[in-house]
């Protein structure tokens, strides 16, 4: 079956087997590699990409479910030049030390970024929420959420203490300084 | 001011968020222009004979070019760890017999992808199945034999004590506790997969491209399975998306990539799905541990026994050398006069075992800081009180422990401190008292854990390369292997501080065997003391090089010449030379090997907090707070990420992560939708405290990271969560502790 679909501002057109994954497309008809596959379950949302400007897993849709529509995957959202990445999310990530390996990254940046879209005051709970779907096995999420909180201009620190103190713990004693301490032994970290 | 020490973003990121990393299924290098795709057949029984293999109809698939069975292989089955029993041999494809699920029993190369995953439906495989064996206990019958030429399902005996326990061992403690606890089987599952690309080129050499961590040994292991000659064969790794232990050398199917490649004349890909991964890769931890502690009531721990049996999976492989970290770690930081141990390895009809981040070190831990709160509990002691009684004194150091490992350096009762302070454990005590006895359905459970780990254990020795460029460019070779644990950035600060070159002018290298044919890989945490100590130096080396050269060039003499902003100046003065031109002269370019003879030993404690509803065991992990000393801090924002990585899988073992197999050797837990790795929204944020106590080791005083997280997490979130339950009878409960088996534990405690 023909399919065109427009990949980060261009047009693009292949004959495809129906049963074609919108991810595979991406990967093997288009040749942008950024978008990967980390389990076969839609489970984990490293392909995570953007169709029509909302965050789907490209593993689930068939290309010719895409046909006539507008995808963004990482490879469209900026640049990096004179030591800057242009893009908030992607330049968040990197300040925040969002992404080890790499693997979960451009799902996990695509994600933030329609989770951003949809909701521009976002807390620590609603970014743990909004990113369920997408798994990372190296950062443990921390740096992750951080990323999210300061690409959407909230103070991570913040966000972070007031999440803890959401929670059934009395405050008082749990002041949730989550920005790790650099301060000298004995001094602690509450 | 210098560089170390400081927050430097990283150098890896600019590529991996914009066009994304390049992984090997990612490759688009020309070498492998028509390369066919490798689909594998894979057993969907754990036990049973093959009795015939009808490939006719895979063949006349469309796209099909080749299906090969074990019968056409030429690669001798191989013994996967060396001090194995002989007889375990796992073929490149199964001939005669399958002893897992996920077991290679035939290899589909076509043109397309896609059609590879139909053809492989078409090979029609008979299996007459055998009585299976998967629990641990069970194989250690010799009942089911998956070998019956060996006789026995044991693997080894290089574990087992050298003397029987001594009879007297526990004789003059008041009071002793023994338990049986499962460290359960979990799953690395790095987020990309196994993958390997493969071709032979002209002059005769075999190229692969692969996912490890390691090139140059998995080079080896591959050139041998292959039967050629290593310097036949390139690895060259691209980037690695995740490993943590299960990616620790190379795994059969690299070998079968090349040796399908030959044997075809094209280039030949392969990546595999989750679903074999998850059957495929190996996997970690699965030991069954019996610990037994005594002592007297005032706190003092006298003797403490370690019996372990640990599953190897159908083929041995670097599992069965685990258990020797395992008993080297037994007492963990406590100074107690009597230990024994030893440690079974046993066989059985599930996918081999290796190494999970912290590989036979996070076991000991678990156990001996679940005999500690064991033994708090019995003698009615705060288990943190009796943690800081029993550890070893900071004059005490070096120690040399009952499990025969030299401490370097550690301050633990001041670690255990650190983070009761920082969670304000009296405050959680407080509270978790106030709740027990207003005896709503939401408790409190509060954690300690006390661990010291061993990092660099495996290989003291690393190789670097430092260049300096014409151009001020400057080119680092590594033989460490990072994939994920920004090398790239690291290795550059500690080349910049000597060079005096920024760090966005130093490029770092790493595995490719025919640029950097020596080196050890990054495993057990050993990078940074290995690895990053051979850059230090041959950085240091490089300097001194440059200086003699300008010496000479500028009628100075050595020693009034220093290095700014990469430049070799006349002290005092405005003469000099840059590198870059040094280096347009003449090759400005150092070698160094470094070993460092021994291992280091970081240290630290966790709390935990966890909030458990008694009415549903539902636990939920609240807060933990970390104190994780490996010596000085190279980079706080890698150092730092790592203790989160780490914290967030001992986290998940503790609560969601276990491989399960049925009775028959099903797998339970084969996808992403069944196995509990865990998503943000089961996480919680972590709070960390900085403690830096350099190793004498190393002449920067670097300890490793990689590993420690996970080491001081689990044991301090299992612990929490039994204790959220304790005062309503409950002693144990095996990980993971799910709500099933926290609401269990809770009725049968109330019987």
């Amino acid at each position: 079956m023909k399919v065109e679909i427009t990949v980060n501002g261009e047009r693009t057109s292949a004959d495809v087997e129906p049963r074609t994954l919108l991810a595979h497309y991406l990967r093997e008809n288009v040749g942008l590699k950024a978008t990967n596959i980390g389990c076969d379950t839609t489970s984990c949302g490293a392909c995570t990409v953007l169709v029509d400007g909302e965050s789907v897993k490209s593993c689930t849709v068939l290309a010719v479910q895409a046909d006539q529509q507008s995808v963004t995957t990482m490879e469209g959202l900026g640049t990096y030049a004179d030591g800057e990445l242009s893009h908030p999310v992607a330049a968040a990530f990197r300040q925040e030390h969002g992404l080890q390996c790499g693997f979960c990254t451009p799902g996990m940046v695509m994600a933030a970024v329609s989770l951003i879209d949809e909701n521009p005051d976002l807390t620590e709970a609603d970014v743990r929420e909004g990113l369920e779907g997408n798994l990372c096995r190296c950062t443990g999420y921390h740096n992750i959420v951080r990323a999210v909180l300061v690409a959407a201009g909230k103070d991570p620190d913040a966000a972070q203490a007031a999440g803890t103190e959401d929670k059934t713990i009395p405050p008082g004693f749990s002041t949730g300084k989550a920005e790790p301490s650099r301060t000298g032994p004995g001094e602690g970290d509450a | 001011m210098s560089i170390l020490g400081t927050r430097v973003v990283r150098t890896e990121d600019p590529v991996f968020l914009t066009r994304g990393a390049t992984y090997t299924d990612d490759l688009t290098d020309e070498r492998l222009t028509g390369a066919l795709h490798l689909t594998l057949v894979r057993s969907p029984i754990a036990h049973a004979t093959i009795t015939s293999i009808d490939i006719e109809a895979a063949l006349a698939a469309p796209g099909v070019v080749a299906v090969y069975t074990g019968a056409d292989c030429d690669l001798a089955p191989a013994l996967l760890f060396p001090a194995a029993n002989k007889a375990m041999l796992r073929p490149f494809l199964a001939t005669d017999r399958v002893r897992y699920v996920g077991e290679a029993v035939a290899a589909v190369l076509t043109e397309e992808a896609y059609q590879g995953e139909d053809a492989a439906e078409l090979v029609d495989v008979d299996y007459e199945p055998l009585d299976v064996v998967v629990g641990m206990k069970d194989a250690l019958k010799d009942e089911v034999l998956l070998f019956p030429e060996a006789g026995t399902n044991s693997v080894t005996k290089m574990h087992l004590a050298k003397e029987e326990a001594p009879e007297d061992l526990f004789a003059d403690c008041e009071v002793v506790v023994s338990k049986e606890i499962l460290n359960q089987r979990v799953a690395a599952a790095p987020l990309e997969t196994r993958a390997a690309s493969g071709y032979w080129g002209e002059d005769g050499r075999c190229t692969i491209f692969c996912s490890t961590q390691n090139a140059q040994s998995a080079r080896d292991e591959v050139a041998g399975w292959m039967g050629i000659d290593a310097k036949d064969l390139r690895l060259i790794l691209p980037d690695v998306g995740g490993g943590f232990g299960a990616k620790i050398g190379a795994d059969p199917e690299f070998a079968l990539v090349g040796w399908l490649s030959k044997k075809v004349g094209r280039p030949v890909r392969w990546n595999e799905s989750r679903s074999e991964n998850m059957t495929g890769m190996v996997q970690g931890r699965g030991q069954l541990q019996t610990v037994t502690i005594g002592g007297d009531r005032d706190g003092t721990v006298k003797a403490y026994r370690l019996d372990v049996v640990a599953d190897a999976g159908a083929y041995p492989r670097l599992g069965v050398a685990l258990p020797m970290f395992t008993r080297m770690m037994a007492p963990g930081t406590y100074d107690i006069p009597k230990v024994w141990s030893t440690a079974k390895v046993v066989a059985t009809n599930t996918t081999s075992t290796a190494a999970y981040r912290g590989a036979g070190r996070p076991e000991a831990t678990q156990a001996i800081e679940r005999a500690m709160d064991l033994f708090a509990d019995a003698i009615d002691m705060d288990p943190a009180e009796l943690r800081k009684k029993n550890v070893v004194k900071p004059e005490q150091f070096p120690f040399t422990t009952k499990g025969g490992a030299e401490y370097d350096t550690g301050e633990y009762a001041k670690a255990i401190d650190l983070a009761l302070q920082a969670a304000d454990y009296e405050g959680l005590r407080a509270e978790q008292a106030r709740r027990r006895q207003e005896g709503g359905p939401l408790q409190l459970g509060i954690g300690v854990s006390s661990y010291v780990e061993i990092t660099g254990g495996g290989a003291f020795v690393e190789n670097a390369t430092v260049e300096v460029h014409a151009d001020g460019t400057v080119t680092v070779l590594t033989g460490t292997s990072p994939h994920g644990q920004g090398h790239a950035t690291a290795w550059a600060m500690l080349a910049s501080e000597e060079l005096g070159i920024p760090v966005d002018k130093i490029t770092v290298i790493h595995g490719d065997t025919d640029l950097i044919p020596k080196g050890a890989g990054t495993m057990g945490s050993r990078s940074l003391q290995t690895g990053g100590i051979a850059v230090h130096n041959a950085a240091v080396e490089l300097v001194e090089l440059a200086k003699q050269r300008a010496a000479e060039q500028l009628e100075a003499n050595v020693d009034d010449l220093v290095i700014e902003n990469g430049t070799v100046q006349v002290k005092g003065t405005g003469t000099g030379v840059s590198l870059a031109d040094l280096a347009g002269a003449d090759e400005l370019k150092v070698f160094h090997e470094w070993d460092g003879k021994k291992p280091t030993f970081p240290f630290g404690a966790h709390v935990a907090l966890v909030e458990l509803d008694v009415e549903s065991g539902k636990a939920t992990v609240e807060r933990i707070w970390a104190v994780d000393d490996a010596g000085p801090i190279l980079n706080p924002l890698i150092f730092d990420g790592q203790r989160h990585g780490g914290i967030a899988q001992g986290i998940a073992q503790a609560m969601l992560e276990e491989v399960v197999w049925d009775e028959e050797g099903q797998p339970l837990t084969a996808t992403f939708a069944d196995y509990g790795i865990p998503s943000a929204a089961e996480l919680p944020s972590f709070d960390l405290v900085t403690m830096e106590t350099p190793t004498t080791i190393n002449s920067m005083g670097y300890k490793g990271i990689g590993e420690a997280g996970t080491i001081g997490s689990c044991p301090a979130v299992q612990n929490a969560v039994i204790d959220a339950v304790s005062h309503l009878g409950v002693e144990h409960i095996d990980m993971p502790l799910t709500p099933l088996r926290v609401w269990e534990a809770i009725q049968e405690a109330s019987k």
